[in-house]
């Protein structure tokens, strides 16, 4: 058999898992595999930092269901990783990173770009590997993509020496990953799934409680299923929106530190909690003792480490949430009866439910300065007809994105929820758009946050990627901000930018469209010149400067204690 | 509670260094830790001796398993395995009744001389955990020049498998 280059055989290997794109940037321990990329059937984009190349395979990945792909060079080109590689991590994201790295002789040496990324990256990343024999790489690269995207998914690194890279070999066919502690369970345990569905139809205040596992996993048509055919009202994590229809009555929105006053209300007075994917996190429970005290909890999550770890689960189920909710609603098919009972039942329940809604819905004031918020109902309002994904990057700009936006479908949110990465959401609506040419993309952003990773303008306008960045600029770091005005005596220390670019001119240079709007009058047709330019806009919005997200649960405290104003 | 885990891994590099830091990087506390290789050379086998309330050894044997490299993991309290440690002791002691003193309680732990010299004794001793610990309380006060402890190494007992 001929022996070709450790280089055309990741080339290969990519192509037959069917990576349609690498994100990436080139560097000396890479050029080897830089030199064959042409070849091959895989499109480049070449960001304007590491970094991006991340975030775009993750919003890539969180758009398509597919396993991202990003590529760099060692040292430096490997470092700028690591915050991808953290924000794909804390949410589960399917990602395959390759990084250069010195040749295997001169590892250990501080050689010239030497990183220890494998050793760097054990604690972000689900696995990673460092290929030392160029006869490894086809077994390592076939793993490294089984594990990113099978169980819960995450980031995987592979770190490439470059005589590795170099190095000649066989190709095999189709080397099977030979992976003697990895076998994620999916088959939820069908008693356990009996007992919790008794325990729901007894149910007489049910809630879902969904997290970005009912995304990851494709259930959305299942959990809704489920939900509509039981009358169960549905309360979404920020990783789950978009996994149960927010325009239907059950949807109470979000929950959590900037939750609905009726989610959280709702969570705190259920007597059965359903969690569907998600992991109690603490921005989302508050108070732990606290946190839905009288009910009953099911907890559904394919990964054990998940289950009990910060509250006590009455029934476990360990699988995949697809697997799951087909069997709940073949228990709800054979017991058609007890379904049918449970389904009428909750009507003091649900009235309760609309008299929270009614008692606090989320608002905003809109004077003669434009609110943020009004700017995320417009965007929502006029975004519905191009099959919308919005992108946002962190703060009270994806607050606000989160509370009133109307999210309608999954993989169309896309939002550094765990470690809340600033700078994640121009990145990631360039992968999303790459993947989704012909949708309408939009980064919901903030001043700060834009101008951590503002360099990717560059990429969107050369690649002609039609991002529609809308910058919420209320010239503060709007968030920190805002805990320092409830919990700090107004020290803002730090918070003003007292000095940003004038934006617009800023999209000017890279050559993308500026627009600006400082009139709520404007806000309209400046965001409808936007949506329909063919290319890539950025949208200053000039907004209240001293807006805050509520409602609002102080840290630490019960969720059911929100500051409503 | 003590609770001693054992844990077979892969046999590569960097396994131990994944073990460490989702101690470390958890917060979850290592008492000791021994590891080499078994009968098989493509798998280790690592004790872990650590302690903490039930649910935090849940999530420690739920976070090992989840570690790609980490094949089973067995996790039992202290009674219900047969744990031994190993442990080297240096004394500074010459010849006289002293050293016939420490001589003759090194022989009630069962202990063994490895070497003899004008000025300096080493000796070996296993045993479970509170004999050594018992033996060190003892031997402690003839002056412990060097120590080196292996730390738990432990076998699941067949009546609780």
């Amino acid at each position: 058999m001929k022996k070709i280059s450790g280089a055309q055989i990741l080339l290969e290997i990519l192509q037959e898992q069917g990576v349609e794109v690498i994100f990436g940037y080139p560097g000396g321990a890479v050029i080897n595999l830089y030199d064959h990329l042409p070849e091959y059937s895989c499109r480049h984009i070449l960001v304007r930092h590491e970094q991006a190349a991340v975030h775009a395979a993750d919003g890539y990945a969180r758009a398509t269901g597919k396993v991202g792909v990003a590529l760099v060079t060692s040292g430096p080109g490997a470092t700028n990783t690591v915050t991808g590689l953290a924000t794909a991590c804390m949410d589960s994201i399917p990602m395959v990173v390759f990084t250069g790295q010195v040749p295997t002789p001169l590892i250990g040496n501080d050689a010239f770009q030497e990183a220890d990324i494998v050793g760097i990256t054990r604690p972000c990343t689900k696995h990673n590997f460092l290929v030392k024999r160029v006869e490894d790489l086809e077994r390592i690269v076939n793993e490294a993509f089984h594990i990113a995207g099978s169980g819960r998914p995450g980031p995987v690194l592979v770190d490439l020496p470059k005589d590795v890279i170099a190095g000649m070999s066989v190709k095999k066919d189709a080397v099977k990953p030979l992976l003697k502690g990895y076998n994620p369970n999916y088959t939820g345990h069908a008693g356990q799934i009996q007992r919790a569905m008794k325990m729901l139809f007894k149910a007489r205040r049910p809630l879902f409680y969904v997290g970005g596992g009912a995304v990851l996993a494709d259930a959305a048509t299942e959990l809704t299923a489920l939900a509509c055919r039981l009358n169960i009202p549905v309360t979404t994590t920020l990783m789950g929106l978009g996994a149960f229809p927010e325009d239907d009555y059950l949807s109470l929105g979000m929950l959590g530190m900037h939750g609905t006053y009726r989610a959280n209300m709702a969570v705190t007075k259920s007597d059965v909690l359903l969690a569907f994917g998600a992991r109690f996190d603490d921005r989302v429970t508050g108070r732990i003792d606290k946190f839905a005290a009288d009910a009953k909890i099911v907890h559904v999550d394919i990964d054990p480490t998940s289950i009990s770890k910060n509250v006590d689960v009455d029934i476990p189920i360990v699988g995949d949430l697809l697997d799951v909710l087909k069997k709940m609603l073949e228990v709800v098919k054979d017991s058609n009866e007890e379904a049918e009972r449970c389904a009428a039942g909750h009507d003091e329940w649900l009235k309760q439910i609309a008299h929270w809604r009614d008692l606090h819905k989320l608002s905003y004031e809109q004077n003669d300065i434009i609110k943020p918020q009004f700017v995320v109902e417009k965007i929502s309002e006029l975004a519905k007809g191009y099959n919308p994904i919005i992108s946002t990057e962190v703060g009270q700009n994806q607050m606000w994105a989160a509370q009133f936006f109307t999210f309608t479908k999954p993989r169309s949110w896309l939002t550094s929820g765990g470690l809340g990465t600033m700078g994640y959401g121009l990145p990631a609506a360039m992968g999303a758009q790459v993947a989704f040419p012909e949708r309408l993309v939009i980064d919901i952003a903030g001043d700060g946050s834009i101008q951590m990773n503002s360099q990717e303008l560059a990429t969107v306008v050369q690649y002609n990627l039609p991002v529609k960045v809308v910058i919420l600029n209320n010239g503060y770091l709007g968030m920190v901000r805002q805990w320092q005005e409830l919990f700090f005596d107004k020290h803002y220390s730090s918070t003003q930018m007292s000095h940003a670019p004038d934006f617009v001119k800023l999209a000017e240079a890279y050559g993308a469209l500026g627009l600006r709007a400082e009139k709520p009058e404007e806000v309209e047709p400046t965001l409808i010149q936007a949506f329909s330019h063919p290319g890539p806009v950025v949208v200053d919005v000039v907004v209240a400067s001293e807006e805050n997200v509520y409602p609002m649960v102080p840290a630490g405290e019960a969720i059911s204690n929100m500051l409503l104003v | 509670m003590k609770h001693i885990i054992n844990v077979l891994v892969e046999n590569e590099f960097g396994v131990l260094s994944r073990i460490a830091s989702l101690f470390s990087g958890r917060g979850f506390n290592i008492e000791s830790l021994t590891v080499a290789e078994t009968d098989d050379s493509t798998i280790s086998s690592m004790t872990i001796v650590t302690q903490g309330a039930d649910h935090i050894i849940e999530q420690i044997t739920k976070q090992l398993n989840k570690l790609i490299n980490v094949i089973k993991v067995v996790e039992l309290t202290e009674s219900e395995q047969m744990a031994r440690e190993l442990v080297l002791l240096k004394f500074a002691v010459n010849s006289g009744a002293k050293r016939l003193e420490l001589l003759r309680l090194v022989e009630v732990y069962q202990g063994r001389v490895l070497e003899l010299g004008p000025r300096s004794l080493i000796i070996e001793m296993t045993g479970e955990r509170a004999k050594v610990e018992a033996a060190l309380e003892v031997l402690g006060p003839f002056g412990i020049k060097e120590m080196s402890r292996t730390g738990m190494v432990a076998l699941a007992r067949d009546s609780c498998k």
